[in-house]
């Protein structure tokens, strides 16, 4: 990779500076785009204005930083690993850096989503050239200060020296560096000297974690604020038709029930109130579109496999020939169910839409989006509305979908009043943007003990598989390649989750392939690394992952985890993925407690490029494999006359403690750009415990949730 | 409405309310104490935990009518500056992610502790059962009741 290097700036407003009124240097910078030339950062830090740039660092005349940053924090630690890029190249010591998140004024907020696992990977290069900058205007400002060159200077922790041993910190010139003009090329540092970059560094909220501290949308107020729960139709496809709040109204604390499109608002003092009040509605509904079911959805998804109505994404050479020609052919078909997202903080937000102004406040990751569509709603201009993004209890990518701020909106514009709508945890589970429930039909052809072609088929409520997931792994490595996909469109609304689209697929396919080795009679490790062997040197650039990379991190797996000499009563299962731009190997062991699968282990080796914060990406790593485990073995959600039959956590299993294993980690050393953590773990764990289950029982399981499709009563034996 | 006198993290509140209204909502909508969370209103996830006379307690489930002269901790009042062993555990080990969940789980291993200050690794899981994680920060709090126990003991 990159050793020390130049970074020419094409256009070199990417960053301004201003002397602060109260002291110290104000600094603001654009990380995809450039700053308008004729805007400078104010000097005042009550008139931070994210519009013009992304973020803000101050260095205060005692040197000490602060980052103003509107991007918030969503359970992914980037929150604390974006600022180490620009501390790093700036060189100053991370206990003097101090991160705030600001307010955002959203019309022109670049990145449209915040706090996703892609973060880190963009924001990269542009966050340490940020910080490199800064760091050379501070160098520039001492070598002027002491006539020498910029080149005689060093840095080291926030303070500069030069050869004749005098120094000077960075609070000493940080008046002189705002009036110079922005450096065109400032050097980045050799990885091999990075101090804080790749340093265990704590979450830089955790003070305010562990003490209870307001910080989520769902702990935010306001003088005035009324707390709403909102009546929604309780299947999908039904319409309001009529409604009596007489129940309602007589409760102390119900102040007003407002109908607003197909949904009933209870406004009251409190939330306990509110949701009193909503509890007590009568209301009629009329079944205007489909009640949809289970077990339609399962009829309606293997009818469509069986179907002719695919769409093909990618096609290489002529599988049906292949099939035609084939020894042997196994096929398979995968079925998955309807997830709720399940954030622990259940959706909600506060808005107070006043004749001049509408600001926005809670947990959301599409600012923008939601900021315009708010617009739209209300017909209102986007330069009348402000959006504060708040810490997120959970995303998992409910939050993308704004609708919860869209109902608040209209409920305070309606009211003329502030309002938090807040979901209970019922609302949460049933008014959902789900995970859609997709089958897939998976089918492999052998000839002369070779594989010949591969054939994967997906049905989904929806739709689900899109973009460049049909150029994962095996794509390239199979000389006759298809994958097609069909769907059904629902009433019941869906959208991305956790790792989205390729979070049952990798499952499926890692299933499959450890049902395929076995039949071809070779080993599941060295079938991979056999195929991987094919797609190396390949001129196809549409392939995304890296056949090398993949390689690394199946060897470092069999080797950390004991591959193949586990203990008596021990069963181990194997899975590879690509997702994310990130590359994983997973090796689950298990053991059988009377009958039933128990997960003691899993062994995940990661290869995501340069490993910012090792503490917070092992939190990641290590949450996405349980969650994967949770969600394959307990998670679903059924519906019955177009209601889902799950709401509350009585009736919907999460994973506990005493159903996690350890997760023991593994990073492969690498110098490349960092690439996503909050998700790629997630997709494989279900097929390595599929395939784990299979070694101790025999069974294969096609079917999450695994332990309801799991005989147990057949295994106790 | 009924008014209510609450003994909360050593300080007295008169509590205007209906009997029926859980804990839960009293702390976080009239006395500002937000830090306990609301997580499914059921007693099934414990993120509303606080310490009823020293015994974690689901406040979802704790009618206002139901704690005089009981002494009421919530997160808030655990520590005066955040430097509980469990809270200090939590931070040695960086437990959370989201942190939605962390102030039940460090309610619950806390009055779990209290109890019981030298546990084997089956009883902290037994104890912290209890305690949904959505983002699955379950190794990570297994450790730092572990760090917490040792910083007791
Ligand atoms: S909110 Fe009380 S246990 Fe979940
Ligand atoms: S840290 Fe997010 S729910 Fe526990």
């Amino acid at each position: 990779m990159q050793t020390s290097k130049t970074i020419k700036f094409s256009r070199r407003s990417f960053l301004q500076t201003s002397s602060l009124a109260s002291g110290g240097m104000l600094i603001g910078f654009n990380l995809f785009t450039a700053c308008k030339a004729d805007i400078k950062p104010p000097e005042d830090l009550s008139l931070l204005n994210y519009n013009d740039f992304n973020a803000f660092i101050k260095i205060s005349n005692e040197g000490k930083v602060t980052i103003f940053s509107p991007n918030p924090e969503i359970g992914q630690g980037v929150k604390t690993s974006m600022p180490m890029l620009i501390a790093e190249e700036l060189d100053v010591a991370w206990k003097d850096v101090h991160v705030v998140q600001g307010a955002l004024d959203a019309k022109n907020y670049t990145r449209q989503v915040a706090g996703g696992s892609q973060s880190l990977r963009h924001g990269w290069l542009p966050l340490r050239q940020t910080g490199a900058t800064a760091r050379q205007m501070l160098i520039n400002a001492a070598a002027a200060q002491w006539g020498i060159l910029p080149s005689e200077c060093s840095t080291k922790e926030g303070i500069i020296s030069n050869a004749n041993g005098d120094t000077l910190g960075y609070g000493d010139v940080v008046i002189a560096a705002a009036a110079l003009p922005v450096p065109e090329d400032a050097k980045l540092k050799d990885p091999k000297t990075f101090s804080i970059i790749g340093k265990d560094i704590s979450n830089v909220d955790i003070d305010e974690i562990v003490t209870g501290k307001s910080l989520f949308g769902l702990d935010y107020k306001q003088e005035g604020m009324q707390y709403v729960s909102v009546l929604r139709p309780p299947a999908f496809g039904q319409v309001l038709v009529s409604y009596d709040d007489t129940a309602t109204k007589a409760i102390a604390g119900v102040n007003d029930v407002i109908k607003f499109g197909n949904k009933i608002a209870v406004l009251a003092n409190n939330t306990w109130t509110a949701m009193k009040g909503k509890k007590a509605l009568i209301a009629e509904w009329n079944q205007e579109t489909k009640a949809e079911s289970t077990v339609f959805h399962d009829e309606t998804l293997l009818g469509l496999l069986d179907s002719k109505s695919f769409e093909t994404l990618r096609k290489d050479g002529d599988v049906k020939k292949a099939f035609a020609d084939a020894d042997q052919v196994l096929e398979r078909t995968y079925e998955t169910p309807f997830l709720p997202h399940n954030c622990m903080e259940p959706m909600n937000f506060f808005a107070n839409v006043t004749t001049n102004k509408i600001e926005l406040v809670g947990p959301i990751q599409t600012p923008a989006w939601t900021s315009s569509r708010v617009a739209e709603l209300l017909g209102r201009p986007e330069s009348e509305i402000t959006l504060q993004m708040t810490r997120m209890g959970g995303g998992f990518g409910r939050r993308l979908y704004g609708d919860f701020a869209l109902e608040a909106a209209e409920v305070s514009h309606l009211a003329k009043s502030p309002v938090k709508v807040v979901f209970s945890r019922e609302d949460d589970m049933t008014d959902g943007i789900y995970r859609p429930a997709i089958k897939y039909r998976i089918a492999a052809s052998i000839k002369d003990g070779k594989l010949t072609g591969y054939h994967l088929k997906e049905a989904a409520i929806n739709g689900n598989m899109y973009g460049l997931i049909p150029n994962f792994f095996p794509a390239g490595a199979i000389e006759n390649y298809q994958v097609d996909v069909a769907n059904y469109k629902s009433n019941i609304t869906t959208g991305a989750w956790r790792a989205p689209y390729t979070n049952v697929l990798a499952s499926a396919e890692q299933s499959f392939f450890d049902e395929l080795s076995e039949l071809m009679g070779v080993d599941r490790i060295q079938l991979h690394l056999d195929l991987l062997q094919k797609v190396k040197g390949t001129t196809d650039d549409r392939i995304q992952y890296s056949p090398e990379r993949l390689e690394g991190v199946i060897k470092m797996a069999v080797d950390k985890s004991g591959w193949g000499k586990s203990a008596e009563g021990v069963y181990q299962g194997f899975a590879v993925y690509y997702c994310h731009n990130t590359h994983v190997a997973e090796v689950a062991d298990i053991v059988m407690d009377n009958g039933i699968p128990v997960v003691k282990k899993v062994t995940c080796v990661v290869d995501c490029g340069v490993v910012v914060n090792p503490l917070g990406a092992k939190n990641q790593v290590v949450g996405g494999v349980i969650d994967g485990i949770g969600h394959s073995m307990y998670g679903e959600l059924t519906f019955k006359d177009g209601k889902p039959e799950s709401n509350n956590y009585n009736t919907y299993q999460l994973i506990r403690m005493g159903q996690t294993p350890q997760v023991d980690v593994h990073f492969v050393e690498s110098d490349l750009a960092p690439t996503g953590l909050g998700e790629p773990t997630l997709p494989p764990v279900g097929g390595a415990v599929a395939n784990a289950i299979y070694a101790a029982t025999g069974k294969r399981l096609t079917k999450q949730p695994y332990m309801k499709n799991l005989n147990i009563e057949a295994l106790k034996g | 409405m009924p008014t209510f006198q609450l003994k909360i993290n050593g300080e007295s509140h008169t509590i205007e309310a209906e009997g029926d209204t859980p804990l839960l909502w009293v702390l976080r909508d009239q006395i500002d104490l937000v830090g306990t969370k609301y997580g499914c209103g059921i007693g099934q996830c414990g993120a509303c935990t606080v310490h009823v006379d020293g015994e974690a307690t689901r406040s979802c489930l704790q009618p206002v009518s139901q704690l005089a002269g009981k002494a009421i901790t919530t997160i808030e009042g655990l520590s005066e500056y955040g430097t509980h062993p469990v809270q200090e555990a939590w931070k040695d080990v960086d437990v959370p992610q989201c942190g939605y969940c962390q102030s039940g789980q460090i309610m619950t291993a806390s009055a779990f502790l209290n109890e019981n200050a030298n546990p084997s690794k089956s009883e902290i899981r037994d104890a912290m059962h209890g305690n949904i994680c959505r983002c699955a920060s379950y190794n990570s709090i297994e450790k730092a009741v572990e760090v917490a126990a040792s910083k007791l003991s």
